[in-house]
């Protein structure tokens, strides 16, 4: 196997560059299991920790409200610690595995990766966050492009991705009790006056998406209980959980993350 | 491919694929076979290992990953013959029965102490177990023990 540990960003693009099936190595914790379950079986690996530039975190005013900033090989743990500009963020990386997972797992692999029932989309997608890379700034709604598929071309590298910083917010999510991933996890902002955005995770056949209903009755101040189920036809179904059950779930876990709100 | 990282203390340079998992390499080439493989699917916590002092998931992470990194093993807890005290704790606690998960509950119990201190509550221990699974004791025992050990290693130990 092909391994590079490259120090500055440009010599990471040009290292997955320089052909075959070259994949960056993050914290490891979605792309090492699939390279056990030989889903993935990339000829080269590139390793991302030495990437200082990549970690840490800053709040930075911009157009339409503050944003923050999170550099990609941040830590679910450095996220969980430190991310007190938006507590609701804060509270979903304590979420994310168990403590051993959260020591490794990053912001940027995760997002990358897209796996379905991950907790990050649901985040990037409600606080309307921008994502970085070394070429190209992508918005969260063209991001997901379905299950394990986001915008990244070959080689694109994520840098950092910035969230809106919410008046409110909060995430619940029920979660597969042995691999903690999320059942459904239910992001829930309101991220201007009046404007709410709430993204599901771990339900949708095709990954993260907008519940706008749940969103028009923040918005409109209704009655959280009245906001019907999603569409059970595009919740997905394993051995864990019917499309049904996935879609009632997504409402208990909407009404709680409203009642966690602040 | 050659590796090098400080292992249990010592600086050694590991000639296997850097692709291997840590685990294996540790159990299988260099005989350090008190991290266990339990469900190498990152979930069971048999395998935790302390990477710069924080305990991670062996299975899940390439040996490469560990370059010019320090690894410790539950064979490198113990100081002079003294057992660490969160071993020490494990043992007075009866805080394990076939002992399976013990090394990766050790490494579990000692990453506790470092983040909460000297004196975590039971709710906290219990919590942060969510990455360790006993198929024996009912985890009583175990939060007891870790309680234990994480007075006995005094805050910032």
């Amino acid at each position: 196997m092909n391994l590079s540990r490259p120090s500055r960003v440009a010599d990471a693009v040009s290292a997955a560059g320089a052909g075959g099936d070259v994949a960056y190595l993050a914290g490891g914790h979605t792309l090492i299991p699939a390279m056990k379950a030989r889903l993935r079986d990339p000829e080269g690996l590139v390793d991302l920790s030495g990437l200082d530039e990549l970690k840490g975190m800053s709040v930075e005013d911009a157009e339409g409200g503050r944003r923050l900033w999170i550099g990609a090989m941040t830590r679910h743990r450095d996220v969980a610690e430190g991310a007190d500009a938006i507590p609701a963020l804060q509270h979903m990386a304590t979420l994310i595995g168990d403590p051993q997972v959260r020591n490794r797992g990053t912001l940027g692999g995760s997002l990358a990766n897209n796996d379905p029932a991950s907790d990050y989309p649901a985040a990037v997608l409600a606080l309307q966050a921008e994502i970085e890379t070394d070429r190209a700034t992508h918005r969260a709604e063209d991001f997901f492009q379905g299950m394990f598929f986001t915008a990244l071309e070959e080689g694109e590298l994520i840098k950092r991705v910035g969230f809106r910083i919410p008046a409110r917010a909060a995430y619940a999510k029920f979660r597969h009790p042995a691999s903690r991933y999320a059942l459904s996890g239910v992001f829930v902002a309101e991220i201007g006056p009046g404007i709410w955005r709430v993204a599901v995770t771990g339900s949708g056949q095709e990954g993260v998406f907008r519940w706008p209903q749940a969103e028009e009755a923040l918005a409109n101040g209704a009655d959280i209980s009245t906001v019907a189920a999603p569409d059970a036809s595009l919740m997905s179904s394993d051995i864990h959980a019917s499309p049904e059950y996935r879609a009632h779930l997504c409402t208990v876990m909407l009404a709680k993350a409203v009642g966690e709100i602040k | 491919m050659t590796t090098t990282l400080t292992l249990n203390g010592q600086s050694i340079s590991v000639d296997a694929d850097p692709a291997a998992l840590l685990v294996n390499v540790l159990r299988d080439d260099l005989s350090l076979t008190g991290t266990h493989i339990g469900c190498d699917t990152s979930q069971c916590g048999a395998c935790n290992v302390l990477l710069d002092g924080e305990p991670v998931k062996a299975c899940t992470m390439l040996l490469a990953q560990a370059e010019g990194r320090e690894v410790t093993t539950v064979e490198g807890l113990a100081e002079g013959g003294q057992l660490h005290p969160m071993q020490a704790a494990f043992k007075e606690a009866h805080g394990l029965q076939c002992g399976f998960c013990t090394p990766g509950m050790v490494m579990a119990g000692i990453g506790i102490a470092r983040r909460h201190g000297g004196d975590p509550g039971e709710d906290v221990v219990a919590h942060e177990l969510e990455g360790n699974l006993c198929r024996c004791t009912g985890y009583v025992n175990i939060v007891k023990a870790i309680r234990a050990g994480a007075r006995d290693m005094g805050a910032g130990a």
